[in-house]
């Protein structure tokens, strides 16, 4: 049953009004932004019910979920924005087990001051990405902080997906042998992002890649439910995601620099930063490592989906009891691609 | 990408190393020492000893800029940075560099000092336009390369009549650092480190031109090829060192004539040399005491000098006693030499500077280079 809309004197000032305390305050101003922004952007029936959870029937089988929180800075990127990004990264981080994503919350921390025309604008990309991913956001919470104890808006999502029947991928199951893919170019988040930083700003025509994978993955997963490990790799980039894996999985790897693709762009931007495209965030690629004879129907799926039209087979795992990453480098040496030491860049999701 | 793909070709790197191979002489060895941070970075993130035969051998010099500064110089930064009204500014490395009892600015600024990661000096000059309230100082360092937008910077806050802008200047000299080492006990008399040729710096000689090793090359019979920081200019680099070493030559050659000439670049030397002038000796972390080896800013601009602004530390601070990265700087021992390394020194947790940068011996080495010591 969906409740009638509740009616406000005046409506909201989402053109020059600004966050203030009373809107994280529990009375009347913090039901009108939630009624005018939030619920008329997400529009679905579970959040239209105004309880404080969200009631929906459990699917038979594995179920997943996770939480992520994003502090990105700036809060307006090339490409995307901190709303899309906050409905990709968890759609993602619940479709790397190959589920089927199927709700999502949405917590949001504001600044005391912070301008409802950027809330909007944020609330209403956060809601076109959750309808073009399907993935409704059900149930939220909005709480408001003091000018000066935040950074504009911080949001938390968490997301909950169902695993299909004989599905079973894992950060631990990659297999001395099997073959190390990735669903396009390395970099492009991370660059997009830095362009627009305060005292680095740089003209580029990168976008960010901010992308929701669960169509990808279900396209993936179906042609060859028997991949091992999906991860997407976002902070810290390819090479501390592969890391991670090698170190969960007790394998070591070997890649091929030559194999890695990396827009020209995004070269050219790290060269000029000091930076290395490995160690620079995505947040719409994946990493599939796979039996190695799956290899070559499962780049063919991904070629076949606009999110992995760049797929690449960047290489292979092997035994290697130091559990090294390594890497045949384009003048024929060979490298580890170590874990990322410190920090590249802060705030990049 | 253009100009920079050409310069990473496999086959040509494979064409090169084969050339190596056939014309280094099996009965004698070739240490050849990258004096180079950038170098030392390039030799490790290819993985070029790969293609060098046995006895072409490798020599980490002491040319990065944050691991030759001195714990004492690293300790005043810090003081400077906790003085009331204090904005301390400076390069991204310089923040992970161990000083005294651990401490390092990135700590320092846990502890609620204001301290910012700049990537130029206009972003400092900015901070100090932008907060006259504030005293910014901007913490200098860096070899040939930097000096040259530390000296824009002074001449510009001179222009703009900014009196809430200093430099703390810890710019430092390549030709004397080389010197030291050839002067260098080990090297000179015991012989304990053999150093039979260098690759020259790339960005500083753009700077500095070719000219200045032209001394070194001459009075201490050891050969120079100036090369760039992409893999194919170091394997070039090294092809030419051979061919000298072979023929008995100790000439200051250049590889890297896309961008470096005998005289540099006159217009940032003259800069250079309006604002600063020679110390009579810095403490590099390694070296020790070095005559002449450092600059300092000259008395018609210390307006804009921390160290005659504040009464900033001179004391010299002995390094950790187990930390090698002295000798490590000086090619006297290598990076796997140092009980520390990788142990209890690592980057998330450098004990010694040559773990900080990536341009640091240690450093490189345990992030692209560990395995070959794995076993």
């Amino acid at each position: 049953m969906t409740l009638p809309r509740r009616t406000h004197p005046r409506p909201l000032d989402t053109k020059s009004g600004r966050v203030d305390l009373t809107h994280g305050g529990g009375g009347r101003a913090m039901a009108q932004l939630v009624d005018e922004l939030f619920v008329a952007a997400f529009d679905n029936e579970q959040l239209d019910q105004r309880n404080d959870q969200a009631a929906f029937d459990v699917a038979a089988g594995r179920m997943v979920m996770t939480t992520d929180g994003y502090v990105i800075h700036p809060l307006f990127f090339p490409g995307g924005d901190i709303g899309s990004l906050a409905v990709h990264g968890t759609v993602n981080d619940v479709a790397m087990a190959g589920a089927r994503p199927l709700y999502l919350s949405a917590g949001f921390i504001i600044e005391e001051g912070f301008p409802l025309a950027d809330l909007k604008r944020i609330v209403e990309s956060m809601a076109q990405a959750s309808r073009e991913a399907g993935v409704p956001v059900v149930t939220g919470d909005t709480k408001v902080v003091e000018r000066g104890k935040g950074d504009g808006v911080f949001i938390t999502t968490a997301g909950i997906g169902v695993v299909p029947a004989g599905v079973e991928i894992s950060g631990d199951r990659a297999r001395p042998g099997d073959a190390i893919l990735v669903s396009g170019t390395m970099g492009d988040h991370g660059v997009a992002v830095m362009s627009r930083r305060e005292g680095l700003e740089f003209d580029t025509a990168i976008l960010s890649d901010s992308a929701a994978l669960h169509s990808l993955v279900a396209a993936m997963v179906a042609e060859r439910p028997g991949i091992r490990v999906l991860r997407d790799p976002t902070r810290g980039g390819l090479a501390s995601t592969l890391n991670e894996i090698a170190a969960q999985s007790g394998v070591g790897m070997l890649l091929r620099e030559t194999d890695i693709p990396v827009a020209p762009e995004v070269k050219g931007a790290c060269e000029l930063l000091g930076l290395d495209p490995l160690y620079v965030a995505n947040e719409g690629k994946l990493i599939c490592i796979c039996p190695p004879e799956d290899a070559g129907t499962l780049l063919a799926a991904m070629r076949a989906h606009p999110l992995g039209r760049d797929a690449a087979l960047i290489g292979h795992c092997r035994e290697d009891t130091h559990h090294f990453v390594q890497m045949e480098t384009s003048v024929g040496g060979t490298r580890v691609v170590d874990w990322l030491a410190g920090e590249q860049l802060p705030r990049i999701c | 990408m253009k100009y920079i793909d050409e310069f990473r070709d496999g086959e040509v790197a494979r064409t090169i190393a084969r050339a190596i191979a056939a014309e280094a002489d099996p009965a004698r060895s070739y240490h050849l020492m990258e004096f180079c941070g950038g170098h030392t970075h390039a030799i490790s993130r290819y993985g070029l000893e790969d293609l060098l035969p046995a006895n072409v051998r490798m020599v980490h010099g002491p040319g990065c800029p944050v691991c030759v500064l001195p714990v004492g110089r690293i300790d005043a930064a810090i003081w400077l940075a906790r003085q009331p009204g204090v904005t301390l500014c400076t390069y991204g490395d310089m923040l992970r560099v161990p000083g005294s009892e651990r401490l390092s600015l990135l700590k320092a600024k846990a502890e609620g000092n204001d301290i910012r990661m700049v990537y130029s000096t206009m972003d400092a000059l900015a901070l100090a336009q932008k907060h006259p309230d504030r005293q910014v100082v901007f913490f200098a360092i860096g070899f040939e390369t930097t000096t040259p937008p530390t000296a824009v910077a002074i001449k510009q806050a001179q222009a703009l009549g900014l009196s809430n802008f200093s430099v703390f200047c810890n710019h430092v000299l390549t030709p004397s650092a080389i010197t030291q080492i050839l002067d260098s006990p080990e090297v000179r008399e015991l012989g304990t480190v053999k150093l039979d040729a260098f690759i020259g710096p790339a960005h500083v000689s753009t700077v500095i031109g070719s000219r200045p090793y032209e001394y070194f090359a001459e009075e201490y019979a050891r050969p120079v090829v100036i090369a760039g920081f992409e893999p194919l200019d170091v394997m070039q680099a090294i092809l030419m060192l051979v061919r000298q070493v072979n023929d008995g030559r100790h000439e200051v050659e250049n590889e890297f004539a896309r961008a470096v000439t005998r005289d540099g670049n006159e217009k940032a030397k003259e800069l250079v040399a309006e604002i600063f002038e020679l110390r009579k000796s810095f403490e590099w972390r390694g070296l020790g005491l070095v005559p002449y080896s450092a600059l300092r800013i000259k008395e018609p601009y210390a307006g804009w000098d921390a160290e005659r602004r504040w009464e900033v530390p001179q004391a010299s601070v002995p390094d950790n006693k187990a930390c090698d990265c002295g000798a490590i700087l000086r090619g006297v021992k290598k990076p796997t030499d140092c009980k520390l390394f990788g142990t209890v020194c690592t980057p998330e947790n450098p004990m010694g500077s040559c773990m900080v940068s990536a341009e640091g011996a240690c450093a490189a080495h345990w992030t692209y280079g560990r395995f070959r010591n794995a076993g």
